[in-house]
């Protein structure tokens, strides 16, 4: 029995082994971990986590000695903890400032570009806005959708926290720097985000467009709807690069993860997950 | 050679010893980075201002009361049922059916608060919101109501190790003297078994200001003043959850020092207070 398992074992590796060699096709992909060993800790933004999933998910299957870990936290935390040493990739949602970058000796690599877009319930009747009136509504001047067309219930304005990159880029250029009401919800991510506004039909927020589903319904803002499309072509204003930050520049395998994101086999997750590539 | 005997009493005593200085550690470890910003700004102003990270005010008042109103308003919600399910597991079912709801609780216990706190979206917030029609459901309500079932398996197993320890002689003596239940339980279970239910009702505050996930995930998180319980609120553990993601140098991080610090206060004149009034009776 043990040594049927064992030859098994030995039959699945080959398997893997041709598999590896099989797809080895395009530079920079997957194989260039061969030999590689160790852990690679990632943390920060939240917006990133579905496209480094996935990436790290082929990465392991494929070479079982490394081991990749992602936590969230936010930009914030991310841009901190690599500063610190505390992980050896820090994702941010928005571009790190001069000041953490002269602090942290940081270098910055985007790989993605993503829309942060308004959202409601599906079955919220109200999805199309002006600027003027999400900029009300989230400073708390327009308090019920009955004012702009839906039920007579109370606006739940969500949002995120300080440090979060997707909140520093929605409020800079969806919300023109404008206020946001003391009475506005806060949401730790952009998935507590989808989960919050997912289960309220009266309530609005914002996130990365790569998280917009189903279970949310995009708001058109000033005409233009957010999706993959209109980040893309540059018509749905609000966007950002996602970035992925190292203290000094990247080396071992940051390095290489950082370039498997840039290669083309990671830029097709990159599209996949509902983000614009960046190659 | 040391006797057989004083080399576990010396071990007990370093690990009684190094618990309490730990504790006591934490306590000076916090007030010390708290001081730079309490003497910065006004520690009235810390505790009057709203928390505007952006326009350089730093309140964490409103949190304060957040983690107050929640913390008090579940033990309220927990403890008469913990009490009745205690007496209902040592002393109106004290057989197979008792023993039966004791393991349940016991398994309770073990279920952890994001359980709880999920639980919590997809069936109270929802639930409240549609019952007042008013707010996002997600408001010091619905979780004062998860923060109840999460602190009172520890109550009821507290409060029924407490009512087990009264004398069995004194009921029977009681029983004899033709008292009806009611008497029996008011007259001696009550004030003999004091002292632990002040325990399990501390315990059960300590756990309801301490926990975090329950505020974070299902209390919405306002930074407003809570007026109202279908207002949304923030505790300061979830405070500290949100924020621990800025800057480490910024004057937002150095103020969690002292919502550390005010956590750990609340919990003090928590177990003050309800130990100076066990002490009355």
């Amino acid at each position: 029995m043990k040594f049927f398992m064992n030859t098994l074992k030995h039959l699945s590796w080959l398997l893997a082994c041709c598999f590896i060699l099989v797809s080895s096709s395009p530079a920079e992909s997957i194989d260039s971990f061969t030999g590689e060993k160790g852990t690679l800790r990632i943390s920060g933004g939240t917006a990133h986590i579905p496209v480094m999933k996935i990436a790290a998910q082929k990465i392991m299957d494929t070479h079982p000695d490394i081991q990749i870990t992602i936590a969230g936290g936010g930009s914030g935390a991310g841009i901190k903890q690599v500063g610190e040493g505390l992980v050896q990739i820090g994702n941010s949602g928005r571009k790190a400032s001069d000041a953490e970058i002269q602090k942290y000796e940081l270098s910055l690599y985007k790989w993605a570009i993503d829309g942060v877009g308004t959202v409601v319930h599906p079955d919220n009747p109200v999805q199309a806005l002006t600027s003027q009136q999400l900029q009300d509504i989230f400073a708390g001047k327009i308090n019920n959708w009955k004012q702009l067309g839906g039920s007579d219930r109370a606006i739940n304005v969500y949002t995120r926290d300080e440090s979060s990159g997707t909140r520093s880029v929605f409020w800079k250029k969806a919300l023109a720097k404008g206020d946001i009401s003391p009475k506005a919800q806060f949401a730790s991510s952009n998935g507590a985000m989808k989960t919050a506004v997912a289960k309220n039909p009266y309530a609005i927020g914002y996130m990365s467009v790569g998280y917009i589903d189903q279970s949310v319904a995009p708001v058109s803002l000033d005409g233009v709807r957010p999706d993959l499309e209109t980040v893309k072509s540059g018509k749905y204003k609000v966007s950002r690069g996602l970035y992925s930050n190292t203290k000094g520049p990247a080396t071992g395998l940051a390095e290489k993860f950082i370039n498997y994101l840039l290669s083309p086999e990671g830029q097709n997750i990159v599209v996949q997950k509902g983000f614009v590539p960046v190659r | 050679m040391l006797g057989n005997d004083r080399i576990p009493k010396i071990c007990l005593q370093t690990a009684a010893w190094g618990c309490a200085s730990l504790t006591f550690g934490v306590l000076v470890f916090m007030a010390w980075l708290s001081i730079p910003v309490l003497r910065a700004s006004d520690t009235v102003h810390i505790l009057t201002l709203p928390w505007l990270p952006g326009q350089g005010q730093f309140g964490i008042g409103p949190m304060i009361l957040g983690s107050l109103y929640i913390s008090v308003l579940s033990l309220i919600m927990a403890a008469p049922v913990s009490f009745g399910a205690a007496i209902f597991i040592r002393i109106t079912r004290p057989g197979t059916l008792g023993k039966f709801f004791q393991h349940l609780v016991e398994a309770m216990t073990a279920i952890p608060t994001v359980v709880y706190g999920f639980i919590g979206i997809f069936l109270i917030v929802p639930l409240i919101r549609e019952t007042f029609v008013q707010g996002s459901g997600m408001c010091i309500l619905s979780a004062a109501i998860m923060l109840s079932l999460v602190i009172s398996p520890t109550m009821i197993l507290i409060f029924s190790q407490s009512i087990s320890s009264v004398p069995r002689q004194y009921t029977i003596a009681v029983e004899a003297m033709g008292a009806t239940p009611a008497q029996k339980f008011l007259m001696i279970i009550l004030p003999c078994a004091w002292k632990g239910i002040l325990t399990g009702l501390i315990l059960g505050f300590g756990r309801a200001v301490g926990d975090t996930l329950i505020a974070l995930m299902i209390s919405g998180n306002t930074i407003d003043f809570p007026r109202h319980i279908l207002d949304s609120a923030r505790t300061l553990t979830a405070h500290i959850a949100l924020v621990t993601a800025a800057d480490f140098d910024s004057m937002e991080f150095k103020t969690l020092f002292v919502c550390a610090l005010t956590l750990y206060l609340l919990t003090c004149v928590g177990v003050f207070f309800a130990r100076a009034a066990g002490k009355r009776q």
